[in-house]
């Protein structure tokens, strides 16, 4: 698995709450056998609005998305993360996220970076202010920062932080406890 | 203390946990279908692993499947080249699979109850979020993505962080006219779609018990839609007499055995809940969505929210961004909205009393002029009930299109699609912007006032078509 360690990348803003994986990437782009190639799909029909903000100019390169809350809910799809990877992004900053999305994106090396409805708020201004601020995400420190602003700590899952720093793909862990799984079995049967 | 049914299921399938670390949870059902799992088999194959218990998985095909006649020629060619991957990758790793032509094919949710797979106390898992579903059965069902279908292919296990127990109690009589759907739609609309986030919800109260198991499975199937991991009720004896005697459901003494388990596996009466939510659901109406997200749902009767008044905890841009891509108008009833199509069908409601629901509206009337009626078994095996039961003459002669079973027009990914900006009345899950065909407009309801509304071809309200018994079509005949 893609490691993550610090990013720093200019940031676009989607501040709509409840964006769900089929805005992320409609269904009609499922019909796939791969995880690559799915960049084109990402927000494909937002993007037919010419005003949409990833269609702006200023949102080549960033590689940090602020959306509202609930972000990826609906459906499954690891698609999701999959296209937004492919899209450039490597870390995600909303006040909350749908379960299954979250741990999708933890899967695939995308940083889903919870923070308060009152920095979302800060943030969101500031990057309106300043649509070419760089946003530092420090998972080793699991802050927040950005020139000029105070550093924020963000949450995450011990477990999914390690992995990440290391790059330690989960079912090798899985696969480690062969022995537990055996003996759960033969319980199961008994 | 005591524990709650998600609680005594969890326990019981912890195989491994080191403090700090989610746990091993065991897998006993895993369900596959083409469109989530072909990466994962890739995934296997590029570490030369196996699948390590291919006897506790299913593998169906429903995502892209046509539901028109024809199997894999009518299906398009991205599609059809799913199916196939899907095919080999059963084959090659010897996995059952009911696949196009199948007399048990049909959408994973549907046949892995009718089968008798889902049982009782099981983890159920799917690369789909409606997994959610069997929890009906007091299952403990949810969706993964990829990577853990890989993880759960490879190893049976999964990585999870246990979350907590959220009771839903729905106590009272329904009103006729009112079901399972207007249940849940009520519950997302009172909760909201993140309201569930990091809970898996136990629907408890005389309401509930008194839904049979088709409809249980409509209420847990959403609990998704509210944000919840998982929905589950308790098994009772309409859950044992539901299972008896099915495909795969335990025989003589095993059945006996299995009963005495089950009997077992009720919240117990001390069990606390991190959080209560309660409805009086005698005081439901029949409901419906007006917005993009399932939380948009409002009684049928009711005004269009107007963004100035949004409901509590409701985001304004939002609402007012639904409204414009709906095309409705704030403060005015939805009731009278001219609409284009129909959809009977999906995980939701495509069972065989969802389908006897839809017909005991459309006998003996005509699907309105203009408007396409499509009505969707969830599966082969409902698909023949129905017409045994001549319930496919019901539809046909009503003007309705009878089709194969599959997903169709809940995901549209099978060429079964609305047109941009036209309006539908589904009886599915999901009214997201372009769900059910780019600029699409999906209004969420029962098959019942989906039913009505093919017959005027506006959004109705059901119980100006029912008699006083309210199950009785006032111009029905059989």
């Amino acid at each position: 698995m893609a490691q993550f360690t610090t990013l720093t990348a200019r940031a676009v803003v989607l501040a709509v709450d409840n964006i769900d994986t089929d805005q992320i990437i409609p269904a009609r782009f499922l019909k796939v056998t791969d995880k690559a190639g799915l960049g084109s799909a990402l927000f494909c029909d937002w993007r037919k609005d010419p005003a949409f903000v990833l269609n702006q100019p200023a949102a080549q390169g960033a590689q940090i998305l602020v959306a509202g809350d609930n972000f990826g809910c609906g459906s499954s799809r690891e698609h999701a993360p999959w296209a937004l990877i492919a899209g450039g992004f490597r870390a995600v900053i909303s006040t909350s996220f749908a379960d299954i999305f979250h741990n999708n994106a933890l899967k695939n090396g995308l940083l889903p970076v919870v923070v308060t409805p009152a920095l979302h708020r800060e943030l969101v201004a500031q990057l309106g202010r300043q649509p070419e601020l760089q946003l530092t995400v420090d998972l080793e420190a699991q802050q927040l920062s950005w020139p000029g602003g105070a550093a924020t700590t963000f949450p995450i899952d011990p477990f999914a932080r390690d992995g990440l720093l290391r790059g330690i793909d989960q079912l090798d862990y899985l696969l480690g406890h062969a022995e537990q799984i055996a003996a759960f079995e033969a319980r199961q049967q008994a | 203390m005591g524990k709650t049914l998600f609680e005594r299921v969890w326990d019981a399938h912890v195989v491994a946990q080191q403090p700090g670390h989610p746990a091993l949870l065991y897998v006993d059902l895993h369900l596959i279908h083409e469109v989530t799992s072909p990466q994962a088999f890739s995934g296997l194959r590029a570490r030369g692993l196996g699948v390590r218990r291919p006897e506790r998985t299913l593998a169906t095909m429903d995502h892209s499947t046509p539901t028109l006649p024809g199997g894999y020629a009518a299906a398009d060619g991205a599609g059809a080249a799913q199916l196939r991957r899907l095919e080999e990758n059963c084959r090659e790793f010897g996995i059952e699979l009911h696949g196009l032509g199948s007399s048990r094919n049909g959408i994973v949710h549907v046949i892995g109850p009718e089968l008798g797979r889902t049982q009782p106390g099981m983890t159920v898992v799917c690369g789909d979020s409606h997994t959610s579903t069997h929890g009906a059965f007091g299952a403990l069902a949810f969706g993964i993505g990829t990577s853990e279908v890989e993880h759960v292919l490879a190893t049976q296990c999964l990585l999870q962080t246990r979350p907590e127990p959220y009771e839903v109690r729905i106590d009272g009589r329904l009103k006729p006219g009112v079901t399972a759907k207007d249940i849940i739609l009520a519950l997302i609309a009172r909760i909201g779609t993140a309201g569930g986030t990091g809970y898996v919800l136990e629907y408890t109260g005389s309401a509930i018990r008194g839904l049979d198991m088709e409809g249980r499975m409509t209420v847990c199937n959403m609990s998704i839609e509210g944000g919840a991991r998982a929905g589950m009720i308790a098994p009772d004896d309409a859950t044992f007499e539901y299972l008896a005697g099915r495909e795969h459901a335990p025989r003589g003494q095993a059945w006996l055995r299995a009963l005495e388990r089950w009997r077992a596996l009720p919240s117990d009466p001390d069990a606390r809940y991190a959080k209560t939510t309660t409805i009086d659901g005698s005081a439901l109406e029949p409901m419906i969505t007006y917005g993009t997200n399932p939380g948009m749902a409002i009684p049928i009767t009711a005004p269009i929210p107007s963004p100035e008044a949004a409901p509590e905890g409701t985001d304004q841009p939002t609402l007012e961004k639904a409204l414009r891509y709906m095309g409705l108008q704030p403060g005015r009833p939805l009731l009278g909205q001219k609409i284009d199509v129909v959809f009977v069908g999906s995980c939701t409601n495509s069972r065989i009393g969802d389908l006897r629901a839809a017909a005991s509206v459309l006998r003996g009337r005509r699907v309105a002029a203009g408007v396409r009626t499509l009505v969707v078994p969830g599966s082969q095996q409902i698909k023949r009930q129905a017409e045994a039961e001549g319930l496919d003459r019901v539809f046909r002669e009503a003007g309705a299109e009878w089709r194969e079973a599959g997903c169709s027009m809940c995901i549209a990914m099978n060429g079964d699609q609305l047109q941009p900006g036209q309006y539908a009345v589904s009886t599915s899950n999901r009214n997201f912007e372009g769900r059910q065909g780019p600029g699409g407009r999906t209004f969420l309801a029962s098959p019942l006032t989906a039913a009505a509304c093919a017959v005027t071809g506006e959004v109705t309200d059901v119980r100006t078509l029912l008699t006083g018994s309210g199950t009785v079509p006032a111009v029905g005949r059989a």
